[in-house]
């Protein structure tokens, strides 16, 4: 291919999208990113900046449903989308059953939990090789990944109870 | 160095066909963008040449697999999920529903697309392999019109393709031959998911009347570009598997490869990979009766 590529300064555009339920309108550049508007302009500090290259998952977000690292789309990409981030999983001031049944840490949880969610979504009755492969993506460096396989078992096995 | 987003332009027309104009406007000048999971990298790092971008991403056109009786044709822009979750793509082309599994996390996997792997050229990237054993061919379209090339010689070297600089691949064809083929694939990578391949092997057989009747071996990470080991699978075509031939199959595999050593593996590790690939598969061929 040719790499004769001219310059390509931008002006601003305006992208709206709905955020945990909330229609927002932003004014961005179209090539920032997700992970960064999320972050900077709508206040939402969830979602983490890992990797920065989609290997470590910390940046997850629901995009339309589907699980994506939000350091990967432009967001211009996300005009008229809905998105979930892991301030909108938790619903009147109460805590979504992942939320509860996780070891808190921090820095890979927000992640580790909309994977979660969304392999829930998919498999309510997961296999312990389900978890895994659905937390493939999300690094931890800290807990072994035992207990996090665990909280997502037994979040599954409370949603299938209640 | 982080990029700067005032610096990059990008677009989002509604139709593959507005698509096409733009690309024919200015050949070169635009760099076309489906999921971003290798172009977002490349722009998080700086190293991003293009500063004029076109999102292609969940364009209808590309988006779209059509089952026709002898053949499927996967849209560029199916993503991984896509191709995984395709009960028929599972049923026929169990090589292709594999590889796009074992492709990067879920998250990847969702916003990954058959086209960007190949137009990426990757010769460690897992799909790549199964369309050269399924003998796929691309269909390219651009402002100026259509054409079906196989795929077999798309890559031209490393990191290169046949791709014309207005060209967009739009979807990719494998004819539905291969039903009764005994279809073996192995990653070997360090982790299983999120992990590039050390090797991939992705290799499709059948016997009758105890001979190979038909053999197709596709290797990656092994070469510059995906690899048919084109030597091996004459060895063995028309001859019953016996351990002799496994023994000649394995070395034969071994001449055909051209593997380096890389922060991944090394040159040494790979090529005994591959003749052991090559021998397991050989032995299950044997054992394969159709």
């Amino acid at each position: 291919m040719s790499e004769s590529f001219s310059s390509g300064n931008s002006a601003p555009c305006e992208v709206s999208f709905t955020v945990n339920g909330a229609l927002k309108t932003v004014r961005v550049f179209p090539m920032e990113r997700l992970l960064d508007t999320l972050r900077h302009q709508l206040g939402l500090t969830g979602a983490k900046e890992g990797c920065g290259e989609g290997e470590c998952g910390s940046c997850s977000v629901l995009l339309n449903g589907a699980l994506v690292n939000s350091c990967l789309v432009p967001v211009l990409q996300a005009q008229s989308a809905d998105i979930l981030t892991i301030e909108g999983l938790a619903s009147d001031a109460r805590l979504d059953g992942l939320q509860e049944a996780f070891p808190q840490c921090g820095i890979c949880t927000p992640g580790m939990i909309l994977a979660a969610y969304h392999l829930l979504h998919k498999k309510a009755d997961p296999t312990l090789e389900d978890i895994k492969e659905g937390l493939s993506g999300n690094l931890c460096r800290c807990t072994g990944y035992i207990q996090i396989f665990e909280a997502v078992a037994e979040a599954a096995r409370r949603r299938v109870a209640t | 160095m982080r990029s700067n987003p005032a610096e990059y332009q990008l677009v989002v027309p509604a139709s593959l066909e507005a698509v096409v104009s733009l690309l024919a406007s200015e050949p070169g000048g635009w760099l076309p963008i489906a999921g971003g999971t290798d172009v977002m990298v490349q722009y998080a790092a700086g190293k991003l040449p293009a500063r004029k971008l076109v999102s292609i991403w969940n364009l209808p056109e590309l988006r779209r697999i059509e089952v026709l009786p002898d053949e499927i044709r996967i849209g560029a822009g199916c993503t991984y999920t896509d191709l995984r979750e395709h009960g028929m793509v599972q049923r026929e082309f169990s090589l292709l529903a594999r590889a796009a599994a074992w492709t990067g996390g879920i998250a990847n996997q969702n916003r990954g697309t058959l086209g960007g792997n190949v137009v990426n050229a990757s010769p460690a990237a897992d799909s790549l392999p199964a369309l050269l054993a399924y003998e796929a061919e691309l269909i390219l379209v651009s402002f100026r019109g259509e054409r079906r090339v196989p795929y077999k010689n798309f890559h031209t070297a490393y990191k290169k393709t046949n791709l014309a600089s207005d060209e967009l691949i739009q979807s990719v064809c494998l004819a539905r031959r291969f039903s009764a083929h005994l279809a073996y694939t192995r990653k070997v990578g360090a982790r299983n998911a999120q992990a590039i391949s050390k090797v991939c092997i992705a290799a499709l057989g059948r016997c009758a009347g105890g001979v190979v009747e038909d053999v197709r071996i596709a290797v990656g990470s092994v070469a510059p570009v995906p690899l048919r080991l084109a030597e091996t699978e004459r060895l063995v075509m028309g001859k019953p598997v016996d351990p002799s031939l496994v023994v000649l199959a394995r070395k034969t595999a071994i001449a055909e490869i051209q593997p380096i050593d890389d922060i991944r593996s090394t040159a040494k590790y790979r090529s005994a990979v591959v003749g052991n690939l090559v021998a397991e598969f050989l032995l299950r061929l044997d054992e394969y009766q159709t």
